[in-house]
Order: C-alpha cells, then structure tokens, then sequence
C-alpha cells in the first residue's frame, strides 16, 4: 500500500501537485487526468527525481522521500516512462539483466529471472537482439520486462500503451493485469486510453491542475461527474 | 520473480539463443588470439627496427584511444584531456624509474593508479557537466598540463620531486628510462608492450562487458532512466573516469620506457584533438576501434614522413575530412563501416559476374 499525505510540489511558481492525499491499497490502481494534471510529476516525486515542497510517502510502511534516488530500484520500485528508455545498444537480455543487477537480486539466479521476465512479458524476440533493431511493440516489452525484473515491490507504468494499436494494447493489458498476481507488485498506473485503464485498475484516483479530483473503485471513479467534467470540459468552458 | 511458470520449449529456445552469444565471443576471441600471434611472432621477423617502435607507439596510442572511447562512447563524457593523462602517466612512470629500484610492473602500476587519481579529480566536474562544457574544461586541463610540462619538463635522474637536473638536461649523458631486464632490446620491449597493451585492452573488455559496461550503456542512453533503473550514477561516471585515466597512466610510462628520454615537445594540447579524430574514425562504440585508432595516429606519420616523404602536417587534413566522413555517415566509425562496405562490394562484384556469365 501507497499512502500519500499532502504532497505538493512547487516550480518556480507554478504548482504542478497541490496538496493530494491518496492511497493506493494493492493490486493495479489507475492514476488519471487531463495532460498537464501533474500524473507524470508524481512519478517524478516518486522516483526521486523531484522534491517535494511538502507532503509525506509511505509505501509498506517505509518513507519513501528518505530514500536517495538510486536506491529507489533496490527497494523495489520501477517504473517505465512516456518516450521509450530501453537501451539501444544492449541487447534484450542485457537491457533487462541491467535492472536485475541492481536490484540486489541474487546473481546466480539473473539468468533464470531474466528470461523468465522476458517471458512473462511474451517477448518472442531472441535475446541477444539489439533493442535498436526491435520494433514499438517489441520495445515496449522490453520495458516492461525490465520493470518486473528481480522482484519489485511498485511497478509505475507511465503511458505504457501510447502508440500502440489496439491489438497489442490488449497483449499489454493481460500482461499489466497478471503482474500484481504473478510478481507481487503494486502496479501504478498512467494512461489515456480508458478502456485500458478500465481493464487493468481496481481503484483509480483521478488528479486534475495538481489537485486530487476523485479516487475509488475505477467504475464508479469514471462515472463521477467531477471526473466527467474534468476530461470532457462543461458547457461554459466550451 | 514469481512469474509464470515457462514452458520447457520456450526457454530452451531463449536459452539457444543466448548461446548466440558465445558464438559471437569465441569469433572475437579467436581472431584477437590471432592478431596477438601475428604481432608477438610474426611482425618482429619481417619488420625492420623502425617499424618495431612504431608499431609499439601504435600499441600505446591504441589504449590511450580506447580509453577516450570508454568514456564517450560508453559513457558518452567527452574528456579532450587524455593526451594530457598520457603525459602524466609518462611523468610520473619516468620519476618513479629513475627514483627508485622497483621492478617495471611495479612501476607501471604505480604510473597507472597515480594517473588514476588525477583522472579522477579532472573527472568530478562531469558529474556537473556533460557535451562541450566538459570537452572544453577537460580540453583546459590538457593545455594547464602542456605549460606545466614545459616549465618543469621530464625528470632526467635529477633530485627532489621534479627530479631534474639542470647540468644533465638534453645532453647524451642522460641515462635513459630503464625498461624490464628481460626487456631491454626494441623488439623485446615491443613484445612487452603488447602484451601489457593487451592485458589493459582485456581489463576494459571486462568492464564493458560487465556490470560497469551495462551500467554506462544507461547513463548514455538517459541519465533519468538509469537513475530509475538503480545506477549510482556519481560511482559509475567517476569509476569510467578511473578506468580510462588508469590504462592511459600504463601507456604513459610504457611511452616512457620507450623513447628512453621523454621530452616535452612531444606532448602538444592539439594532440588531444587529433586522438579524438583518430578514436571517432576508427570507432568509439568498438574495442577493436581503439586499435584502428592508434594505427592512424602513429602508422600514418610514420608512412607519411619516413617512409613516403610527405609532410606529416597533411594527415591533419586526412583526418579532418574522414572526421567528416564518420560524423555525417558512419557514426560507429570504420570498424564498424569497413566490413559493410566490404560486404556491399563483394556483393556487387558476385551480381555483375553473374549478369557477365549470363548467356545474351
């Protein structure tokens, strides 16, 4: 469990989190909102990039905020991100077995844990391929093969679907939905696309202009009318 | 991980795969061993004095390369300073030979791990800075060093920390930089020096393809995502640092040994442009390109001026345009460019005999 307390994050004057308090209870949980909401800031938050002006993170008990950045990963937290970051010039294997040995998992099993990622993930690609020579798809499961890797605790997706066709989004949500079950993590997720985030999420929280606009159950979530509003704009605003 | 169970034929399939691999390593493995026969056994019989310390310039120009590329291209740090460590490295290899009686290795290592230190330090403000803003302050040390050289010049047997004498300064009388007792004759310290080139080129191989090679491979490719992934990315730039300013400082007191008496007007901060032209020609993402590298920057004066009568200068111009070259069309350099167009012309010859044994 997530547990996040008055988190507001400030740059030079422009307030892209504003005081949100949620929780993220297990399993997947949806994070969504217009573009510019402050979704990705808080991956950034969470992953150690950016500092926050105030606010506390408890994720299993622990404070995440005192943690330094690099360590996040041994921890057990992994995230992807909006423009694809697999390692051109590594093949498959490397690219994930990267991750894996900073982990803290044990050596002697990153082979076996590696492929076994690579599999879980239903890369069909040999592993000693280039990433630079795989395609969007094969790219994106890279990623998220290495998001997996070496047991993480919080696995954050951030857009994991954008650009993908419809054919391999729906691969994409089997494979977010069985991570939670299989692996044991937390899954975050960040998408526009609904009907993924409908699939995958238990619980969605729904962030609009830095501030917390709905969180719950995903259906009930999408039904809110400050939800609707939010994403489809009113009357007036029109 | 807990991930779901694999089906027995798939992994057999992943893990044939990765025996891909070892095939590709054995390739590189068996043509390395190889090369290393044909330099070690082969060359010293055919080749004359003067193509001997050549080619043992080219063996310790290669590692000075190959340390640029472990920097840009893995790391992607452009450091215009490595010429400058190379220097170093021959300073401090010279002092400590004629200051005390260690055995060489000894000597080499020392060179090595104090150049190391240094490269360190010259190394912090990457942590700060990267792209020309670390060229140009790496680029700045590289001529502190070339004026601090040529006030102080090489140590020539003299006392106290510069251990220069002024009576025995560029006469005759000034014993040379002692190389291993059983290393002595050119072709001897030739061999030598290969095989210490080798050891060096092996050490960089290691790391590459390691856990620091996978490591830097992130760093290059987005700082944020390795960051992500659990790189400390302070221990991994500072530790590429270590590792090229380390082999750098060996080839410097290697260099040292070989010309005997070092001089100062051999070291010029321009030097450092040139191996940087030299390592992108050949290829900063190969090992191999380093060798290619150090071929350009002493094989090609040597055929130049000694051998052809040439000016030497005019391969300032060769470089230039095959810089251009390799920027605008062959980014992996010519280690990488040479076997496609190889294979591109073998192609084009097997089509046009085909098309000439074709009956009209």
């Amino acid at each position: 469990m997530i547990e996040v307390q008055g988190l507001t994050v400030r740059f030079a004057g422009i307030t892209p989190i504003d005081d949100v308090s949620v929780v993220f209870p297990g399993g997947t949980c949806g994070l969504i909102g217009p573009n510019g909401a402050g979704k990705t800031t808080f991956f950034n938050v969470l992953s150690g990039f950016v500092k926050p002006a105030a606010g506390t993170i408890t994720a299993f008990g622990e404070n995440l905020l005192k943690m330094a950045d690099f360590r996040r990963a041994r921890w057990g937290l992994r995230r992807t991100f909006q423009t694809e970051m697999a390692i051109e010039k590594l093949s498959i294997f490397d690219n994930v077995a990267m991750i894996h040995e900073h982990s803290g998992a044990k050596r002697s099993t990153r082979r076996e844990d590696v492929l076994g990622a690579l599999e879980f993930v239903g890369l069909n690609a040999p592993p000693h391929a280039k990433v630079g020579t795989l395609g969007a798809r094969e790219r994106r499961l890279v990623e998220v093969a290495r998001a997996v890797v070496g047991r993480p605790r919080v696995v954050l997706l951030d857009e994991p679907a954008a650009g993908l066709p419809d054919e391999e989004t729906s691969h994409l949500s089997k494979v977010i939905q069985r991570i939670p079950e299989s692996i044991g993590a937390l899954v975050i997720l960040v998408d526009h696309d609904m009907s993924l985030v409908q699939e995958c999420c238990q619980t969605t929280a729904v962030v609009d202009f830095g501030k917390l606009v709905a969180s719950g159950p995903t259906a009930e979530v999408l039904r809110n009318e400050h939800v609707i509003r939010a994403y489809l704009g009113t009357e007036e605003t029109l | 991980m807990n991930a779901a169970p694999a089906s027995t034929s798939s992994s057999l399939a992943a893990t044939g795969a990765l025996r891909h691999f070892d095939r590709r390593t054995g390739v590189h493995a068996a043509v390395a061993v190889g090369l290393l026969a044909v330099v070690l056994f082969l060359l010293p019989h055919i080749a004359g004095a003067d193509w001997i310390t050549t080619f043992t310039s080219v063996a310790i120009y290669s590692v000075v390369a190959l340390g640029f590329g472990i920097l840009y291209g893995r790391v992607g740090l452009i450091s215009l300073g490595q010429v400058a460590l190379l220097t170093i490295g021959c300073w401090v290899g010279t002092r400590i030979a004629y200051a005390t009686s260690l055995p060489f290795p000894l000597v080499l290592l020392l060179a090595g791990a104090i150049t190391c230190a240094i490269g360190v330090v010259v190394g912090l403000p990457a942590l700060r800075l990267s792209g020309l803003y670390l060229a140009l302050i790496t680029l700045m040390f590289a001529g502190a060093t070339t004026v601090v050289l040529s006030v102080t010049d090489f140590p020539n047997g003299g006392g106290g920390f510069k251990g220069r004498s002024v009576t025995g300064a560029l006469t005759t009388e000034t014993p040379p930089v002692r190389r291993p007792s059983w290393a002595t004759g050119d072709v001897a310290y030739y061999r030598y020096t290969i095989v210490v080139c080798a050891i060096l080129f092996l050490l960089a191989l290691v790391h590459v393809l390691g856990k620091p090679g996978r490591a830097w491979a992130s760093i290059r490719e987005s700082e944020p995502a390795a960051l992500a992934g659990g790189v400390n990315i302070t221990l991994y730039k500072l530790w590429a640092f270590a590792l090229a300013s380390f082999i750098t400082g060996v080839a410097g007191c290697l260099l040292a040994a070989q010309v005997g008496v070092p001089r100062a007007i051999t070291f010029q901060t321009q030097d450092s442009l040139t191996l940087a032209a030299t390592a992108l020609i050949g290829g900063i993402f190969s090992i191999w390109g380093a060798i290619i590298a150090g071929v350009f920057n002493q094989l090609l004066p040597f055929l130049f001026q000694a051998q052809w009568g040439v000016n030497p200068n005019f391969l300032l111009v060769i470089f230039g345009a095959g810089l251009l070259q390799v920027l605008l069309t062959a980014p992996g350099g010519l280690v990488d460019q040479f076997p496609k167009d190889v294979a591109n012309l073998a192609r084009l010859l097997f089509r046009s005999a085909r098309r000439l044994g074709r009956p009209s």
